[in-house]
Parts: structure tokens; C-alpha cells; sequence
């Protein structure tokens, strides 16, 4: 490990830094051409088309994806699953990172970003999902700061208030539970308003239970994929504890992953029954339904189960991957591919260059705060002078 | 079981006090919503739209919305389809070759202004407002450019400024709410010169058009469209052919728009109250789960120590005891061994005295 190290520690032209510095500038860019042509100048966006990839990718994707931390912290220290403790840490870190990121993208979509508070200070219009969604996202946003600040305090040495952090984090992790709860289904119940425009197959009053349902899945998966990317690349940050739990952490997340999938499959079946949709299975639609819940809930469903009876972590971890490219293509189904199906082909639409710029510089730029603070901060070791809370 | 008259008596008056109850119960539940008293509408008769635009370059004039780049008078833009944008509050669509019709149809679009209307529903801010005259009114300085309204609104109406970098605003026909203030006609009402438009209250519309569905049964389908689709809307359309033929959808429900996500509404405060109670005790359950574990643990200690310690004070006892006993065994040996010499002495002695006596005599 030690050429590795090395490697982490140069800020030289690194392909890794190159790539990023490339799209950081280019990202840059576009931001002040989005800001002072509009949306026009930058999105494929249209008056049948309102949302796009920024809601559909940064919004509905990254939420889902930043799962992992109300999951984790539930598993450990409400369900008093102290084995997945070292796992905490990173995956706190990494939902508050994508939900600040969330709202980063956001000030992108709207079109005047400047008004997003106005919702809460000027008018509440309670009878809205989106009202919920955003009341929720700035709350929990807000508990995910509190809960990542211990690693933060300990980093700078202010263990006073370090202390008095960490004596909430019980609160923290229930009001997290909560708020996670209501803002990933309410994501999915966005859509209820419209039936007219979103394919009968996607389309279904247990939308808001899916999408929680399907959290649950992104956020175990995404513990058991960046786990394994931090493996490779942050191998010498982690200490013992970390190292000795991290097999069991994808062990027991894969098969907690194996049997919520299990479940979703079941709900989505019950719900093409519910809604007697089962006719439109043999349509173009239908295919691409079945490639979603075959192959990308069943499948992963299965190979959890075989990770997990044979203890094979190679297994685990590709699934990891698999199943967090499921969630992302049930999120573009919802909100892009399956959402107006039947406008003429001409009027439906697909994301500008530009659109899909702004978002792998937000993604870019979450790596990059990820690289920064577990080099600098105790996320993927325990602070030598502090009790674990 | 005997009922008895006055008993009988009683059951009835409650019975009577509770139907009223109910009736007035579901007067005041608002869960049936047919609209503002004697609030506004127009009805659209398709078969008598000829097609002359003249309803958008009104719209266009009284709204002061910028010019486009054909004028009003080219009917050639008839050729395509076309939806109201950002510069355009309703628009007239040519519909050809439609089966069971003469000539080409018309049909005009615009906001349907519903009753329970899906934007306002939708918005997070509150910038709509259904107003009791019918009109479904849009407030620029409050919104914040989400476009949920755009994806709420069934009719595909609203339409959005993504022209603008500072000031987007949402576009939508207003049902010329000023100038209703002002007790005049919509634009497109006022100048229609085919009276397709009719402008009303809602409810003698629905009269009127259905006195001219039973008049003329031969030329109009016996349907109001927008009566009830979506719950109903302050603009209705009758039509001569299905109303699929000139692009209106089918196969929106009856269901308004706030039904729909009213459900998933009112889960909020079922988790927001049962989540924290039901996870502080599975939190109670695990700490307690711990506790007994670690108590088991400690007793299981205590008992294996006890154990023990009772084995080794019994293994005491028993070598102090045969430590005394073996202490004891070689006293009571030496006391023997003593005596057992002292005899041998004195039988030595008693011998030598014996010689002695015997060798004198």
C-alpha cells in the first residue's frame, strides 16, 4: 500500500485530478451561461417537457441514492446493530453530501432560485407534495449537518461541543427516520397528481410506498458500493475496526438488500393487479417494465441472497453496483422515460449536453468534497481520542 | 327481549337526530366540490368553430402579449399542431378527415379554469387561486420557477418563460379576470363571430348545452365534456364527434385533481407521530435486549466464581483435615514409638536387674 499512499498525497496532473479539473471548468461554465441566458440557452426543456434530467437525475436519483445514511444509523443505534457501527461514519457523510447536492442542482432547475425559501417564509402551500418534499429535504439536510459534525469537531479538536453532539445522536437518528420516511415517498407521490401522463404500468396509488420501499434498497446498496470503492482507493485511512467490520457490514447489508427487493418485487406485482394493468406487460412499455422488475429487482435479488449464503464478497459487491443502476433507471422511468408516454415522439424529450454537464460536475463535485474530507477527517477511523457515540 | 314504548320511542328520536347529524356533517365535509355559486364558464361548441383565429389575436390584444411572427389572418399555421406557449394563451387546432364529420372541425384550447383546479393543488407556494367567479389566477411574485404545476396540469395548459434568466414566469390564460372585474367578456368571447363561445354561470351553460343536445340530438354527442373530467371545469366543450377526434383526452376521470394525492397527504402526521413512539421502542427493545445480555453475562460469572471458590475451600477443608489427620497419626506414631522404647527400655533394665540378682546367689 504504500505507492498508494504516495499517490493520494501528490496534487500533481494525476489522470484522476485532470479529468475532474476538466469538468469542473467546463461545469463552471455552463453555470454562468444558465444564469445569464436561462433555461432555454442550456436545457432541452419545453412546455410538455418541464422536468428534466436535473429533477429526474438530481433530484429523484440522488435523494434515493443518499439513502444510506438514515439506514445505517438505524441499524445501528436504533436497532442496536453495533456490529455496523464503523459504517455510520462514511455513510452519513455521503447522504449529507448528496443531499447537499440535491439542493446545489436545485438552485440550477428553478427558475428563480433566489425564491426557494419563499415556500417556507412568504406562503406554504400545504395541499402540494413538493411542499413536503422540500420541508423535509431542508429539514433532514439540516439533521445530516448535525449528525456529520462530530467528525468535523473532532478534526478540528473542539471536543466541548463534539460531546454535546454526540449526546443527540439518538434524536438526530429517529427525526432523520422520520423526515427520510416522509420526503422519499412523498418523491414517488409527485407523480399522483398526474395518472393522465404517466404509463399505467409506472403509475400506481402505492407510488409513495415504492419509492420508500426503493430507498431502503438504494441506500443498502450504495453502503456496499462505496464501501468497496473506498476500499480501493482509501484503503490506508482505515483502522482496524473498520477493516474487521467491513465484510460483515456488506454481508449482513446483502441480505437485509435481498429480502427488501424480495418485498418490493411482491408490492409491484400487487400493484399491476391493483390497477389491472397487467394487459399493457405485452406492449413496447411492458418489455422495458419487465427489464426493470426481472432484471433489475429480481436479479439483484437473487445474486444478494447467493453473496450472502456463500459469503461471497466479489458477488456482494457487483450486485451493489447492479442494484444502485436499477434504482437509477426506475427513477428515469418515473420521471422521464414512462412520464408523458403518450405525447407524439417529436415533443418527448432528451436532456441538452448542457443538462447532462451541469450534472456530472455536481456528482464531480461530490467526489471531490467525499476525497477531501476523509483524507482530512476521522469518517473511515475512530478519532484515537475520543469514545465511539 | 322485551322493547318497551318508551324505549322504542327513544331509539327513533335518535335515529331522526342522527340522519340529520349526517346530512349536515357531509354539507359541511366539502367532500363533494361542484364549484363557486353561480360561478362563470364558457361553453366551446365545436360544431360551430369555423376556424377564423379571430379569438387569439384578441386574447393576444387583451392580454398585451408580444405579436407573433405570422399574423392572426394566416391560416396556414392551421396546417400543424399547435398548444398554447409562453406568448400564447389559447390557440385553435384544425382537426381534417375526421370520420362522421363534413368538413374539417375545430377545436380551441385554453386554460379550462376547473373547479378544483390541479396547478393550484400543486403548488408549493400558493401561487394559484381558484376565484369564486371561476377564474384560475396565477401570482408572479411569489413563484419560485418549480413547473410542478406544468406536470399537475392534466390539460397541458401551463406554460413557462424559459426565455427569461431572471424573470421566468408561468403563462396561462387568466379567463380575462381584470376585465370580468370590470364586468366585461373574455377577448375570445367578445369577438368570436360564429358563437361558438357562449359565456355564462356554469350552471345555466350546462342548460343551455343540454338543451341543445335533446334540440339536436343528431348533431351532438350526448356528452358536456368538462362537466365532470377532473371534477368538473368552468369551461365545457360539445362536440359533433368523439371528443378524441379534436385531441381532448378521454380518459381523465371524473376524480379531482386534490383527491388524487390527498392520501398520501394525509400519511404525514401518521408517521411524523407513530415513527418517533415505534422507534423509540425498538430502540427501548434492543437497550434492553443488552441489558439482560450483559446481566446473564455477569451472573454466569458470579456463578462459575462462587463455583470455584466453593470447590476450593472444600479441597481446603478436606487437606487441612487430613493434614490433621496425618498430623495426629504421627503424634499418636511417636507417642508409640515413645512408649513402644520406653517399654523395650524397661524390659532391658528389668533383665539386667534379673541377671544381676541371679550372679550374686
Amino acid at each position: 500500500m504504500p505507492d498508494r499512499k504516495i499517490v493520494i498525497q501528490k496534487p500533481a496532473l494525476t489522470p484522476f485530478n485532470v479529468v475532474a479539473g476538466i469538468i469542473v471548468a467546463v461545469g463552471l461554465i455552463i453555470t454562468v451561461i444558465r444564469f445569464t441566458q436561462g433555461l432555454r440557452a442550456t436545457t432541452n426543456l419545453s412546455d410538455y417537457n418541464p422536468w428534466g434530467i436535473w429533477i429526474g437525475f438530481d433530484l429523484l436519483v440522488g435523494v434515493a441514492l443518499a439513502a444510506g445514511g438514515y439506514v445505517t444509523s438505524a441499524a445501528c443505534y436504533i436497532f442496536g446493530l453495533k456490529r455496523f457501527h464503523s459504517a455510520v461514519r462514511p455513510a452519513i457523510l455521503t447522504g449529507f453530501l448528496g443531499y447537499a447536492l440535491v439542493v446545489l442542482a436545485l438552485h440550477y432547475d428553478v427558475g428563480r432560485p433566489w425564491r426557494l425559501p419563499y415556500p417556507f417564509i412568504v406562503q406554504q402551500g400545504t395541499t402540494s407534495l413538493l411542499f413536503e418534499v422540500a420541508a423535509c429535504v431542508a429539514l433532514y439536510l439540516t439533521v445530516l449537518f448535525i449528525e456529520f459534525t462530530p467528525a468535523a469537531l473532532e478534526w478540528l479538536g473542539l471536543k466541548r461541543a463534539r460531546s454535546i453532539v454526540a449526546k443527540l445522536t439518538l434524536v438526530l437518528t429517529i427525526f432523520g427516520v422520520v423526515l427520510s420516511t416522509l420526503h422519499q415517498s412523498s418523491l414517488g407521490a409527485l407523480f399522483l397528481i398526474a395518472p393522465s401522463k404517466l404509463h399505467p404500468l409506472w403509475y400506481s396509488p402505492y407510488l409513495a410506498l415504492y419509492f420508500f420501499v426503493s430507498s431502503i434498497i438504494a441506500g443498502l446498496s450504495m453502503v456496499i458500493f462505496e464501501g468497496s470503492l473506498a476500499h480501493k482507493h482509501f484503503h490506508d485511512k482505515m483502522d482496524a475496526e473498520h477493516l474487521r467490520e467491513a465484510d460483515g457490514v456488506a454481508l449482513g447489508f446483502a441480505k437485509a438488500a435481498s429480502w427488501v427487493l424480495a418485498g418490493y418485487f411482491i408490492i409491484k406485482v400487487i400493484g399491476i393487479a391493483q390497477t389491472n394493468a397487467w394487459n399493457y406487460l405485452g406492449s413496447g412499455y411492458g418489455l422495458w417494465f419487465l427489464v426493470e422488475m426481472l432484471g433489475f429487482v429480481l436479479l439483484p435479488c437473487y445474486f444478494y441472497a447467493i453473496g450472502a449464503r456463500e459469503k461471497n464478497l466479489k458477488i456482494i459487491r457487483r450486485t451493489a453496483a447492479w442494484t444502485v443502476l436499477g434504482i437509477v433507471v426506475n427513477r428515469f422511468n418515473v420521471g422521464m422515460i414512462a412520464f408523458n408516454y403518450h405525447l407524439p415522439s417529436s415533443e418527448r424529450y432528451f436532456p441538452h449536453w448542457m443538462e447532462i454537464g451541469i450534472s456530472v460536475f455536481v456528482v464531480t463535485i461530490g467526489i471531490l468534497a467525499y476525497k477531501f474530507i476523509v483524507t482530512h477527517m476521522p469518517i473511515l477511523y475512530a478519532h484515537p481520542d475520543y469514545d465511539a457515540h | 327481549m322485551s322493547i318497551s314504548r318508551r324505549r322504542f320511542l327513544g331509539w327513533l328520536s335518535a335515529a331522526g337526530a342522527g340522519t340529520t347529524l349526517g346530512r349536515s356533517a357531509h354539507a359541511a365535509g366539502g367532500t363533494h366540490f361542484t364549484g363557486y355559486p353561480d360561478s362563470l364558464g364558457v361553453l366551446f361548441d365545436a360544431t360551430r368553430c369555423i376556424g377564423c383565429r379571430k379569438c387569439e389575436e384578441a386574447c393576444n390584444k387583451v392580454n398585451e402579449l408580444p405579436a407573433p411572427q405570422k399574423p392572426f389572418s394566416d391560416l396556414a399555421v392551421l396546417e400543424g399542431r399547435r398548444r398554447t406557449d409562453a406568448k400564447t394563451y389559447t390557440v385553435v387546432n384544425r382537426y381534417e378527415n375526421v370520420p362522421g364529420a363534413k368538413g374539417p372541425l375545430y377545436r380551441k384550447i385554453q386554460c379550462n379554469h376547473c373547479l378544483e383546479p390541479a396547478c393550484a393543488s400543486a403548488c408549493f407556494v400558493r401561487a394559484f387561486a381558484k376565484n369564486s367567479n371561476g377564474a384560475v389566477t396565477y401570482d408572479e411574485s411569489v413563484c419560485v420557477g418549480c413547473r410542478y404545476c406544468m406536470i399537475a396540469c392534466p390539460f397541458e395548459i401551463p406554460t413557462y418563460e424559459y426565455d427569461k434568466a431572471f424573470t421566468p414566469r408561468i403563462m396561462k390564460c387568466t379567463f380575462c379576470h381584470p376585465r370580468l372585474l370590470k364586468g366585461q367578456l373574455p377577448g375570445c368571447v367578445e369577438i368570436c363571430p360564429a358563437e361558438a363561445l357562449t359565456f355564462g354561470k356554469r350552471r345555466n351553460l350546462l342548460k343551455i348545452a343540454r338543451e341543445r343536445i335533446e334540440l339536436f340530438p343528431g348533431r351532438y354527442l350526448d356528452h358536456i365534456y368538462g362537466e365532470t373530467e377532473m371534477g368538473g371545469t368552468a369551461w365545457l366543450t360539445i362536440s359533433g364527434v368523439p371528443f378524441r377526434e379534436l385531441g381532448m383526452r378521454e380518459d381523465l376521470g371524473t376524480t379531482p385533481a386534490p383527491e388524487l394525492t390527498k392520501g398520501a397527504l394525509s400519511v404525514v402526521p401518521v408517521v411524523a407521530s407513530m415513527w418517533p413512539v415505534l422507534l423509540t421502542g425498538v430502540y427501548a427493545i434492543s437497550q434492553r435486549r443488552e441489558k439482560i445480555a450483559r446481566e446473564e453475562q455477569a451472573a454466569a460469572v458470579a456463578e462459575a466464581v462462587a463455583k470455584a471458590q466453593a470447590e476450593a475451600k472444600a479441597k481446603h477443608t478436606e487437606a487441612m483435615a487430613k493434614a490433621e489427620k496425618d498430623k495426629k497419626a504421627a503424634i499418636d506414631r511417636e507417642v508409640k514409638k515413645a512408649l513402644d522404647e520406653a517399654a523395650k527400655a524397661k524390659a532391658q533394665e528389668s533383665a539386667a536387674a534379673a541377671a544381676a540378682d541371679k550372679k550374686p546367689s
